[in-house]
């Protein structure tokens, strides 16, 4: 059965580095993997997606289908619920309890919509997660990403990888102990 | 020791280009085709460039194929009709040693200005074309491309289209294939093109074709799979793999990776018994026309069906949900929740961006008709700024400036302006001939080169401008304001771009003239990562941060109409995100109250 993860968020949040370690931990585990990404036009602040699919057979697309995503882990809450089309039914949301504000907002035309969270929970099998406060305990609120990718680690059941491992080699020396525990953290979180 | 790898199918074509021995590519960048070679300059076996535009880097390919060296040349779709011109000629001589050509094709358009089918530029030029569907085959095929060029002398065309090119799968790396060098050997018959010798090579392209005709059938990147059903598909890139999607075992495949010349044994062969064949592919119908013409047209569903209708949709992305949704009919309900809970995040000028303080002012001409072009600027177009007419492709801000110029000059009492706006890459690109329309033909408009001292809008590529060549060597740093008097403009000026009052008086300073001028802004790109010239000539750039004094504040929202994303309006004041500010100061300048510091 091949398995399919969502990662959305905005530009410059670290979903590519989260969806990177998540590849090649699933690839270490012997799975075939695909990935495809998207960014906007822009270099920054546009919406990001990152499509994982893999399984023990062979992955033929890159791109998972609507309504067929098994976990969508949002780094910014509005994101959730703009991706919610792809979650399949029973599938999970770990949303981040994070506001970014497009320009649409920040120019004053409209405001941030209230009522999110609540209107994932109508839909989804929805977890919150405060990424921001746990990074800042950990030490780093660069730490997001890997807090929320310790959450599709712990909900997907892949703990047996030796994601340890996989940091030391793709991350920077001085931040390999935090990134760790950020992703404990997570694991933690998704129970 | 074999070695697997998750890799783009950018990164694998590049790794594709290192086996293969290449030892020359060249490249303009583009999306979605910046990274092959930004892969390729890591190397330093390749001699690896960036080119000023597509045209350019394949001529230098065909050279170097004809010096007798391995060549490469890699674009987006546009690109190859900017460089469609040696194409088609190259065509007629092949090279000396292998000459393998990419193009990036974009169904969806997801950062293009068009949406085109460049698989009709294999059958308009008689060249080979490849259709890899994932990154295993982006690197096998890319070898295999350079085996195939030369033994049949001709260069190959090899499209990828977005998915393709940005989607990670796994690939096998093998090692590089070291290749002498080819001894170079005058043959002036084949390659100079004079109509006597170009004559006798179009007779050679059609033998050519013949035989590749012949080969397509028993290529190994054509093949039928056989599931012992009576129905069919017949797919090529990464619609192949939506089909295997949709269709799983259920049906034959044939799977076509070799598309140009079409197999049309083995696709007659395919196709005896079956009652009836779904052509997948995206854009425009290729290969089904082919199909069509082998005289099963009776049982082909591909862009339409036997009777003529609308089948898969003509145009855009495919993905497996939209061939589900036209061949069975089933598609996912979505939920039912608020949409208006969803706001757009359209693309916005960064933080700091130097064109910001310029289209602030631009926006404000109603004097001034804008002629856009290709690159971050053309985000001038949209609100607040509303300071773009038009724009259609690279260095055509400046010709479309001088035609419109020269007819709004025909109208009695005219006081229009046009205003061609291009970055400093596009102008190298193709700009530069443009301005010497402009100046020969006697034009009076205006034209802005926004310098910002890098590609920016791919993804910051070197450029002639910038000092530093693809691998990093520094080199001639190639000087706009000469470039632009040598063409022979008189009136020229370089500003910054973020001194709002500079920008006002330079627009009404060109407006005052009866003959073209040229005004260059000249700041380094927020987003870059400073040169030690950047540094020495902007000692202090995007250090400092600006702050808005609350009490001083009136809420009026001026600054919001720097578009400035770091700005925002919290509780009726505004308010700056410290963590996105550089202190361009543009929003200070625009604050009627002085609120900002």
């Amino acid at each position: 059965m091949t398995k399919n993860i969502l990662l959305v968020g905005v530009g410059g949040q670290g979903t590519i580095l989260a969806s990177k370690i998540l590849t090649l931990g699933l690839q270490k585990a012997n799975y075939d993997v695909k990935m495809s990404e998207i960014h906007g036009m822009s270099q920054r602040g546009g919406s990001v997606t990152s499509h994982i699919r893999y399984s023990e057979d062979k992955v033929y697309s890159p791109v998972i289908e609507l309504g067929q995503a098994d976990i969508i882990v949002a780094f910014e809450k509005m994101e959730a619920l703009r991706y919610l089309d792809y979650l399949r039914k029973g599938g999970k949301v770990f949303v981040n309890d994070f506001e970014i504000p497009g320009i649409p907002i920040t120019s004053g035309q409209v405001e941030y919509p209230e009522g999110i969270l609540d209107e994932l929970r109508r839909f989804a099998d929805t977890t919150v997660i405060e990424a921001e406060k746990e990074a800042e305990k950990i030490g780093s609120p660069k730490v997001m990403n890997m807090i929320l990718l310790g959450t599709i680690i712990g909900s997907m059941e892949l703990t047996h990888i030796d994601w340890d491992a996989i940091l030391t080699e793709n991350v920077k020396p001085q931040f390999i102990e935090l990134n760790k525990a950020a992703i404990r953290r997570g694991i933690e979180l998704a129970k | 020791m074999s070695k697997q790898q998750l890799m783009t199918g950018n990164e694998a074509v590049a790794r594709g280009v290192y086996e293969a021995g290449v030892r020359f590519a060249a490249a303009y960048p583009g999306t979605p085709s910046t990274e092959i070679l930004e892969n390729i300059a890591t190397h330093k076996e390749i001699s690896a460039q960036w080119s000023p535009n597509e045209k350019v880097a394949l001529e230098a390919a065909y050279g170097a194929s004809l010096g007798g060296a391995r060549s490469f040349a890699s674009m987006k779709h546009v690109g190859l009709n900017v460089a469609a011109d040696p194409f088609f000629t190259i065509a007629y001589t092949g090279g000396n040693a292998g000459l393998v050509v990419v193009t990036a094709d974009e169904p969806g358009q997801h950062s293009s200005q068009n949406e085109q089918d460049n698989r009709n530029y294999a059958r308009h030029a008689k060249v080979p074309m490849l259709e890899p569907s994932d990154s295993a085959e982006c690197k096998a095929m890319t070898k295999f491309a350079f085996e195939m060029s030369e033994k049949y002398e001709t260069p190959v065309l090899i499209r990828l289209t977005t998915r393709v090119c940005h989607s990670k799968s796994l690939v096998e790396l093998e090692p590089r294939q070291e290749r002498e060098i080819v001894p170079y050997v005058k043959n002036a018959s084949k390659y100079v093109c004079v109509p006597a010798n170009a004559r006798i090579r179009r007779a050679e392209v059609e033998k050519r074709l013949d035989l590749l005709k012949k080969y397509s059938s028993n290529c190994e990147w054509n093949y039928i799979e056989d599931n012992g059903k009576d129905v069919g598909v017949i797919a090529s890139g990464m619609a192949f793999n939506y089909a295997k999607e949709v269709f799983g075992n259920d049906v034959n495949y044939l799977k076509i990776g070799f598309s140009f010349p079409l197999p049309s044994e083995l696709t007659e062969k395919f196709l005896e018994g079956l009652k009836k064949v779904y052509v997948i592919e995206e854009n425009d119908e290729f290969i089904e026309d082919a199909v069509k013409a082998l005289g099963f047209k009776d049982i082909c569903y591909g862009k339409f069906t036997p009777d003529g209708k609308r089948f898969f949709p003509a145009f855009g992305e495919l993905t497996s949900d939209v061939v589900r949704k036209v061949v069975t009919g089933k598609e996912a309900t979505p939920p039912a929740y608020d949409r208006s809970k969803v706001i757009g995040r359209p693309p916005a000028l960064c933080a700091g961006c130097p064109h910001r303080g310029f289209f602030y002012e631009l926006g404000k001409r109603k004097d001034f008709v804008v002629s856009g072009d290709i690159g971050c600027y053309t985000l001038g177009f949209a609100s607040p700024y509303n300071a773009m007419d038009f724009n259609c492709c690279m260095g055509a801000s400046i010709s479309g400036a001088n035609g419109m110029q020269k007819v709004l000059n025909m109208v009695e009492g005219n006081k229009r302006r046009v205003v061609g706006v291009l970055g400093d890459s596009t102008f190298f690109h193709s700009g530069m001939t443009s301005l010497l329309d402009v100046v020969y033909n006697k034009g009076n408009c205006i034209t802005v080169i926004l310098d910002n001292r890098i590609t920016g809008m791919t993804g910051h590529q070197q450029n002639p401008g910038t000092g530093f060549t693809a691998q990093g060597e520094p080199t001639e740093m190639v000087d706009i304001e000469g470039i632009v008097k040598a063409l022979g403009i008189k009136n020229i000026r370089v500003i910054d771009p973020n001194d709002l009052k500079l920008v006002r008086e330079t627009f009404d300073w060109a407006a005052s003239l009866d003959e073209p001028s040229v005004i260059i802004t000249r700041y380094p790109c927020v987003l870059k990562k400073m040169s030690v010239y950047d540094k020495n000539e902007w000692p202090d750039v995007y250090s400092t941060k600006c702050e808005v004094n609350a009490d001083k504040c009136i809420g009026c929202k001026a600054c919001l109409k720097s578009g400035c994303p770091a700005i925002s309006i919290k509780d009726k004041k505004a308010v700056i995100d410290k963590t996105m500010c550089v202190g361009c100061t543009v929003c200070k300048q625009i604050c009627p109250k002085s609120a900002i510091n």
